[in-house]
């Protein structure tokens, strides 16, 4: 399974993976939703400081210095306690001056100067070289190996091969050109790459995740846990003594100087710059990366002891390199995925360090030594191209395929020499150089740029010389005669030894001279003279970055000439003409100006204007690209002088005081604005109106639903605006709004397009101190659907009872039938009559006949009428009515059915009864369905007399109604359900009327309800109240 | 955030305490052959020593009030 081809394979989807996701991550954070604002995310990318060190150097060694491995880890524990004090700083000063690299951040303090960012990013590159050569190393050695699988061979030495036959080479490309893509696919002002952090954070995980998998397989996989692990290590004497560290003064120094040099490491190294200052999102996620992080190499150090000691144990001649256990343990126990997952976790760590570290020196060569080199040679005229974009780019990525060059030389040069950590550990040295001046930086206003300058060339030529060129002496690049000799013969000045001082490992021993020539020549250097003006500037900006506040500028230190329309196409070259113009508008509408053109070329204009600049290309070059096109006038010393002086001071001071109010009263407009910002989440809408009724604050809610614009609605008449239609008079609502301070209702508004509008509004009253009103505040939301909804609810409601209705008549057909039938009888009989008193010359008799004719067929049309009214569809009309009529009315139409039945009808109708305002027709379909099942109810009931009484009842509130019948009664388990829809006890029901019923008893607010009789039967009450105020 | 303030110096404090706990002459003490459930005492020693910085700095900074 482990054929070349199929690593290769899941090594190119493995870096297809972090490419997408790095995509992604990019193109969320360009929409402005970025994943990697959190702070989990940041801790984890931290993690990038684990390279193949960690994943394959720590195992080696431990193998040969037992818990020796660990100091490199605690260090950054420590420092991680600091970051409060160090990092913060760190990261606002970054903020407030835009600064995109370490050579940006040692540069702009120490008077922008180019010098410094060139020399920076020289140390930086060369001092880093051999880190990217070990993760080359580390990832061709580990590529080898697991191609001999089943075999376990250690790869030949790298120099034997020629180099195009040399697996490292084809890495080193394959990374670089991934580098190349990731990292310079366009130019960000800011220097961020939302895209790698989301992939470097996801890539720490997958590299944990595969040392922790290893290490378990190995402790209780292979062996029994760690006890096991232990004791049988304790067995070989060897073995024995990596359980402890040797008690002598050198370990003990090596272990300080360890964790000493990677305190500074964690911060120093371009890597872990741009990681944590660069790409920092906020610095609120600084505080869970303070011990997220170290408890991240916690976790991924637990296993290194036991794998080393189980390596140990299951290699025992020592063909196998320490370094690579954590591959060839899973090899030796034929565990193909665990080994092919290791070696993905190793390419992983090495992918990140290579993309990381090499994005970052690329940007620090770019911007800070190519560039300002370019910029200097006037003939290529680059202050006039129109778009340098390209060119930067362009340097980037030479620049990237030029460091892998670089680390591959190195690991062919010198690789092979040491172990993985040793090579490392060259590099936190290199970096350790920048210690002084960047400590200085932030806490030491007197140090000067030469100071800098000369610090860390003595710490890099003492650090090349004691560790950099032994290291290539040691893989025969060089003689290695100076190191047994010392230069020139001298043994002063034996690398190891410098002057005599023995006893200390190398990278102690580098540490301690390089300190004491960079600290010293800093220090002394920097005391030996002045800083500039412009270094003073910058260091108080510095070191007093917490007591400024963020507007804070040094306009009174500049003193120049330029016009805006030369700095804004400068800067347009750089960030993009679109950009430029943004920034320069949003800087004068800051400054309360309409547009570009009302802009003064101020000092204030020329730093900010730089500081937009040295987002793109460094402030080193930033300021370079600006002087061109101004003519600074240099401050001499005196004026400085000057400007500092006390009396002047003062009045610097009354102006700052002037500025300040100003400030403060920008500040409080903005809060202000921004909780009308606040107001603008919510979809009610919110508008103001003042006492007379014009419209102050006009939200977006508002904006998005009556249709005009804040700017339309301000100043105007809200209620002409909008052709308000008011519930009730405005006068009524106007005093109830002034005695109680709200009001609330319905209220519907006309659109700009012409529509209405139902909206459900509350209107606060506000009142100043006194108590008089000032202005109401009007909250509504829309609630024209709701209405409609609402309104289609109720027709389908009355359409429902008309089907009832009907229903319920078409089963009274028979009874309706006969009802009608006869007054229609009596009709005839009485017409016959008239006509035999007619005929008998009887025309008094036949008058009253006649009378009667027409007296039933008035009864008959009412009957009738009355059938036609429960069978119109016409909508609820509620009038003052009187129960009574319409309990008769109703019984009239049943009379029939009752009788048939042979029902005894009881009725009892008080006297006592209000008028109710209801709707006749509603309750009349109610009370007859009532009726209608008593009389069924009755009808299959066997033995008993049946009785059926119908009541009304004055309930102070309004009427009772009582409908009680002597039928079997009502089964206590269907009690609850009586009124659902759909149930009925009768087979070919419908079900519907009682549910309906009880829904119209309830829409004139009243209570529909059932119980049982005694001695038997079923009783059914309904009450209505009065429903409305009465007329007087 | 608030750079100074307690919370500034009890994580310095830890700080501190971490310089003297994973230093000699702490280490010394136990650098000692001898074991605890099977583990070297040095080792655990360490690791348990690295826990509980990592514990301490959590807290104050998951309990700091600004």
């Amino acid at each position: 399974m482990l054929q070349g081809w199929v690593i290769v394979t899941v090594s190119f989807a493995y870096l297809g993976l972090l490419f997408a996701i790095a995509y992604y991550g990019d193109k969320r954070g360009d929409a402005g939703r970025s994943i990697i604002a959190r702070p989990t995310i940041y801790a984890l990318s931290l993690a990038v400081y684990c390279t193949t060190w960690t994943f394959y150097g720590s195992v080696g060694r431990a193998a040969s210095t037992g818990i020796g491995f660990l100091p490199i880890y605690l260090g950054p524990t420590l420092m991680a306690g600091l970051w409060w004090f160090v990092m913060l700083k760190i990261i606002r000063i970054s903020k407030a001056n835009r600064i995109t690299s370490i050579a940006d951040f040692v540069a702009s303090r120490y008077g922008k100067s180019q010098t410094l960012a060139g020399l920076v990013t020289v140390i930086a590159v060369i001092g880093v070289m051999p880190y990217i050569s070990l993760q080359l190393k580390a990832v061709s050695n580990s590529f080898t190996i697991l191609l001999h699988y089943p075999a376990i061979l250690m790869p030949a030495r790298a120099q034997v091969q020629p180099f195009f036959q040399d697996s490292a080479l084809y890495i080193a490309m394959i990374l670089a050109a991934f580098t190349i893509v990731f990292g310079t696919r366009h130019l960000d002002a800011s220097e961020r790459h939302e895209g790698m952090v989301a992939a470097v954070a996801f890539e720490s995980l997958v590299k944990l995740l595969a040392f922790l998998a290893v290490g378990v397989f190995v402790t209780f996989g292979i062996y029994k846990g760690f006890g096991d692990i232990f004791h049988r290590a304790a067995a070989v004497p060897q073995l024995k003594t990596l359980m402890t560290v040797a008690d002598t003064g050198t370990s003990y120094g090596n272990w300080w100087s360890l964790i000493f040099v990677s305190m500074l490491s964690i911060m120093l190294l371009p890597r872990q710059f741009q990681i944590a200052v660069v790409e920092n999102v906020s610095e609120h996620h600084l505080a869970r990366a303070t011990w997220l992080f170290p408890l991240y190499l916690l976790l991924i150090n637990i296993f290194v002891l036991p794998i080393a000691l189980g390596g140990l144990l299951h290699f025992p001649d020592g063909s196998v390199d320490a370094d690579t256990f954590v591959l060839t343990l899973p090899m030796a126990e034929h565990r193909e995925a665990l080994a092919l997952f290791v070696f993905i976790g190793g390419l992983s760590a090495a992918a990140a360090m290579v993309i990381v570290e090499t994005i970052a020196l690329s940007t620090m060569v770019c911007n800070d030594l190519v560039m300002p080199a370019l910029l200097r040679q006037q003939w290529l005229r680059l202050h006039e191209r129109q778009d340098l974009s390209g060119v930067l780019l362009l340097i980037r990525r030479w620049a990237i395929a030029g460091i892998l060059l670089l680390g591959y030389v190195y690991f062919r040069g010198a690789g092979e020499a040491y172990a993985l950590v040793s090579i490392g550990l060259i590099s936190f040295a290199a970096v350790a150089q920048f210690a002084p001046s960047i400590f200085g930086a932030i806490y030491w206003k007197e140090g000067t740029k030469n100071g800098a300058i000369a610090g860390l060339l003595a710490g890099f030529a003492v650090w090349g010389y004691t560790l950099l060129l032994p290291s290539f002496a040691k893989s025969g690049w060089l003689s290695p005669h100076f190191i047994e000799e010392g230069l020139f013969g001298i043994t002063l000045l034996k690398p190891h030894e410098l002057f005599g001082v023995s006893g200390l490992d190398e990278i102690s021993h580098t540490l301690f001279w390089s300190m004491l020539a960079n600290i010293g020549a800093y220090v002394c250097v920097s005391l030996a003279g002045r800083p500039s003006p412009v270094e003073a500037d910058q260091a108080t900006l510095f070191v007093d970055v917490f007591r400024r506040t963020a507007r804070d500028d040094s306009s009174h230190m500049w003193r120049g000439s330029v016009q805006v329309g030369d700095l804004l196409p400068l800067i347009g070259r750089f960030v993009g003409p679109e950009r430029a113009r943004d920034a320069f508008l949003n800087f004068a509408q800051r400054r309360g100006l309409a547009s570009i053109d009302e802009l003064q070329a101020t000092g204030e204009l020329v730093r900010y204007a730089e500081t937009l600049l040295a987002g793109a290309i460094g402030s080193a070059s930033a300021r370079v690209m600006v002087a061109s096109v101004a003519k600074e006038e240099k401050l001499g010393i005196d004026e400085v002088m000057n400007i500092l002086d006390e009396a002047s001071q003062a009045r610097a001071y009354s102006r700052e005081l002037e500025q300040k109010s100003r400030e403060l009263e920008e500040i409080t407009a903005e809060a202000l604005r921004e909780r009308a910002n606040l107001l603008d989440l919510t979809h009610d809408t919110v508008f103001v109106r003042d006492i007379n009724d014009i419209i102050t604050f006009w939200n977006r809610g508002a904006e998005t639903l009556y249709g005009w614009t804040k700017d339309e609605a301000i100043g105007q008449v809200a209620h002409q605006l909008m052709q308000t239609i008011f519930p009730a008079p405005l006068e009524e609502i106007t005093s109830e709004l002034n005695s109680t301070g709200h009001w609330e209702g319905e209220l519907i508004y006309t659109r700009r397009d012409g529509t209405q509008v139902v909206v459900s509004s509350r209107w606060a009253l506000q009142s100043d101190d006194r108590g008089k009103p000032i202005a109401v505040l009007e909250t509504s939301n829309d609630i024209t659907e709701h209405k409609r909804a609402r309104e289609a609810l109720e027709n389908a409601q009355a359409e429902l009872a008309h089907v009832a209705r009907v229903a319920t008549l078409g089963e009274m057909t028979a009874s309706i039938a006969h009802e009608i039938n006869q007054p229609l009888g009596a009709v005839v009989n009485s017409a016959s009559a008239s006509l035999r008193w007619l005929e008998a010359h009887k025309p008094e008799e036949a008058r009253r006949s006649i009378s009667r004719v027409i007296e039933e067929s008035h009864r008959a049309s009412d009957i009738i009428g009355r059938i036609r009214a429960l069978v119109k569809k016409a909508p609820a009309r509620k009038d003052w009515l009187d129960i009574n009529e319409t309990i008769q009315e109703v019984i009239m139409l049943a009379h029939s059915e009752v009788l048939r039945n042979g029902v005894g009808l009881e009725v009892q109708l008080s006297n006592d009864i209000p008028l109710i305002f209801a709707d006749k027709i509603q309750l009349q379909q109610v009370i007859l369905n009532l009726m209608m099942n008593a009389i069924e109810a009755m009808n299959g009931a066997g033995e008993g007399p049946l009785e059926l009484v119908v009541s009304s009842k004055n309930d102070s509130q309004g009427v009772l109604v009582l409908v009680r019948d002597s039928g079997p009664g009502l089964d206590p388990e269907g009690l609850d359900h009586l009124f659902d829809a759909f149930y009925t006890t009768k087979p070919h029901g419908l079900g519907m009327g009682l549910a309906i019923s009880r829904s119209l008893i309830e829409a004139h607010g009243g209570r529909l309800w059932a119980s049982t009789n005694q001695p038997r039967g079923a009783v059914f009450q309904f009450t209505v109240p009065i429903g409305g105020e009465r007329p007087l | 955030m608030n750079p100074s303030g307690i919370t500034r110096q009890r994580l310095a404090a830890v700080f501190l305490l971490g310089c003297l706990l994973l230093n000699y002459p702490f280490l010394s003490l136990f650098n000692k052959p001898g074991e605890i459930l099977g583990v070297p005492l040095l080792y655990v020693y360490i690791f348990a020593a690295w826990a509980v910085l990592i514990m301490l700095m959590a807290y104050v900074i998951e309990k700091r009030r600004d």
